[in-house]
């Protein structure tokens, strides 16, 4: 059995728990002293760096949100100043406000320590070409990944998204052993190489799948295709990005990096902590980094957190599959959309917010549709001008989703509406 | 002198057009000529009625999306070669064409072309120079 940092993976809870209580109090202190945002937080719950002794008293802080992100937006959060950060990368927020996380090199090296652990848990070393789909830039994926193979040692192909022939080129001809994208996107890649008839000059003996929902079934189908190891890798850009949790050979959850990330389950609606082996909303306290290190931030994805001894030999504590959302948050090919960032979009565009979003997955890639109410205001007698609106108004989507949604104009008072509240979303996967 | 026409959105799904001609009959109102510019999820349905004032009002109180734009009509002979001499005008003046359709009358040897253009003022003194008459609300109405 292979580990990348045996010592954290695999240290007795003991051990474990010491190494958080001394870590968590050292970053509650620096947070109260450099974050004036979260220090109001605790001055107004009366909970002051004294009071956090140990992982005991994690449940007296206060939580942060989504919102606490949007409002703090840019600098709030930031727990040093400007110039010791080296990097950004970014989400988006329920509106048009994006989320902005700030690094300093420290902070990237955990990172990247992090995701180097998902490789080596997935069979991963110096010998393996890492072949990385997921996007690179303010997404979290590609960098992650990237930063994680360097990690390692392995050969790193920063392939980034899209281009299919590409893909394939550099996979046979560099032989890629481990592939790295979305769940999505390698069953589309899977289908290729085999409608190319291409499984023969493939070597892929792995593959590590995040950002978007997925199941068992589509990890067998995709397992079968490329005759290789599927694993799940969990993240989010507000904790660092992917590789705070990430799954061994056992596939039945992944072991949350908790010398980095505490997680926690809550009910929802209480805030209250619930016990392992509980479903509730997963809350995460960053205690090792510099830059950004939220408390308590709320993650609103539904979970379960199990301590059962695994058979790969790490003690960390398991996440399983993220069943559901708290929110209305969509993840549209690996995407965070939010039906308010469509709104946003409408009304600068002075339409009203009549629209619906239908998302469903056809042949393991989802589609996105926008469908928009025609007005008499964007109606006008030539194609070419309808046309040169839904343009417009697809490339402010873009903009703000950072995917392209097809936008389609139907009838007036054609979205359904059920007891005069319209029905936003129509998800129709079934994952 | 431009004359009214009636354009309607009409999303691209079987029965609608039916659903949009009910309306317009269901009112009293005669259809006298048609166009369909189409792309792959709507179309636009153009058409010279007897009453587009009320016709409207009847399409956007049953929900659909109409407007009421002025288009230019010529009267042009029903020979061969009749159009061609149109558009050369038109043509020959930089005057281009947004979208064009046609409907015989029932006067013999005169047929009518309704011309969707930029500047319908320029288009008409353009056929008015050149001898061709264009057509006025009346002559929709003795249709």
């Amino acid at each position: 059995m292979n580990y990348y940092q045996p010592e954290m993976e695999c240290a007795s809870r003991e051990n474990m728990r010491a190494l958080q209580s001394e870590r968590l109090v050292k970053t509650v202190k620096h947070v109260y002293e450099n974050v004036a945002y979260y220090r109001k937080l605790m001055d107004e719950k009366g909970v002051e760096p004294g009071d956090i002794k140990s992982i005991d008293d994690l449940n007296k802080l206060p939580f942060l949100t989504k919102s606490d992100l949007r409002d703090a937006y840019p600098y709030g959060l930031l727990a040093l100043p400007l110039a010791d950060a080296v990097r950004i990368q970014s989400t988006s927020g329920t509106t048009g406000r994006r989320v902005v996380a700030f690094y300093t090199q420290h902070d990237i090296d955990i990172w990247d320590e992090c995701c180097a652990r998902a490789i080596v848990a997935a069979g991963g070393s110096k010998n393996d070409v890492v072949h990385v789909s997921y996007g690179y830039g303010l997404f979290t994926g590609g960098p992650g990944l990237n930063g994680g193979s360097h990690k390692v040692g392995s050969l790193t192909l920063p392939m980034s998204s899209g281009n299919t022939e590409r893909q394939l080129q550099f996979m046979m001809d560099l032989d890629a052993t481990i592939l790295c994208c979305t769940p999505s996107y390698a069953a589309f890649l899977a289908e290729n190489i085999i409608q190319q008839g291409l499984q023969d000059k493939i070597s892929l003996k792995a593959g590590i799948f995040g950002a978007e929902a997925w199941s068992e079934e589509m990890r067998h189908d995709i397992e079968n295709k490329l005759n290789i190891k599927a694993y799940d890798i969990y993240g989010l850009t507000e904790i660092s990005g992917p590789g705070v949790s990430f799954e061994c050979t056992e596939q039945t959850g992944m072991h949350v990096n908790e010398d980095h990330f505490i997680p926690e389950i809550i009910d929802p609606d209480t805030g209250d902590v619930l016990p392992d082996g509980t479903q509730g909303e997963l809350v995460f306290t960053c205690i090792s980094k510099e830059a950004f290190p939220l408390l308590r931030y709320r993650t609103r994805d539904l979970c379960v957190l199990t301590r059962d001894e695994c058979s790969c030999g790490r003690t960390l504590v398991k996440m399983s599959r993220i069943t559901g959302r708290t929110d209305d948050m969509l993840i549209i090919r690996g995407v965070n959309v939010f039906p308010s960032q469509i709104e946003a979009v409408l009304m600068n565009a002075g339409y009203p917010a009549n629209y619906q979003i239908i998302v469903d997955r056809v042949n393991y890639t989802d589609t996105f549709e926008v469908q928009v109410e025609m007005t008499p205001e964007m109606f006008s007698d030539t194609v070419k001008e309808v046309e040169a609106m839904e343009g417009e108004l697809l490339a402010s989507m873009r903009a703000m989703l950072g995917i392209s949604p097809k936008v389609t104009l139907v009838a007036p008072r054609s979205i359904t509406r059920s007891e005069g509240k319209a029905v936003r979303v129509i998800d129709k996967r079934k994952i | 002198m431009t004359i009214e026409q009636l354009s309607i959105f009409v999303e691209n799904y079987s029965g609608r057009l039916a659903d949009v001609a009910d309306v317009i009959g269901g009112a009293g109102i005669n259809m006298h000529a048609m166009s369909i510019a189409d792309t792959a999820d709507f179309g636009i349905l153009r058409a010279i009625v007897s009453d587009s004032r009320q016709a409207k009002e009847a399409l956007s109180s049953a929900g659909y999306v109409v407007t009421v734009t002025p288009v230019v009509a010529a009267a042009i002979q029903d020979t061969p070669g009749g159009l061609a001499k149109v558009l050369r005008i038109l043509a020959d003046a930089d005057i281009s064409i947004e979208y064009i359709y046609a409907f015989i009358t029932r006067r013999k040897g005169d047929a009518y072309v309704v011309f969707r253009v930029a500047d319908n003022e320029r288009a008409a003194a353009v056929f008015a120079e050149n001898g061709i008459r264009t057509i006025s609300a009346r002559d929709i109405d003795e249709l």
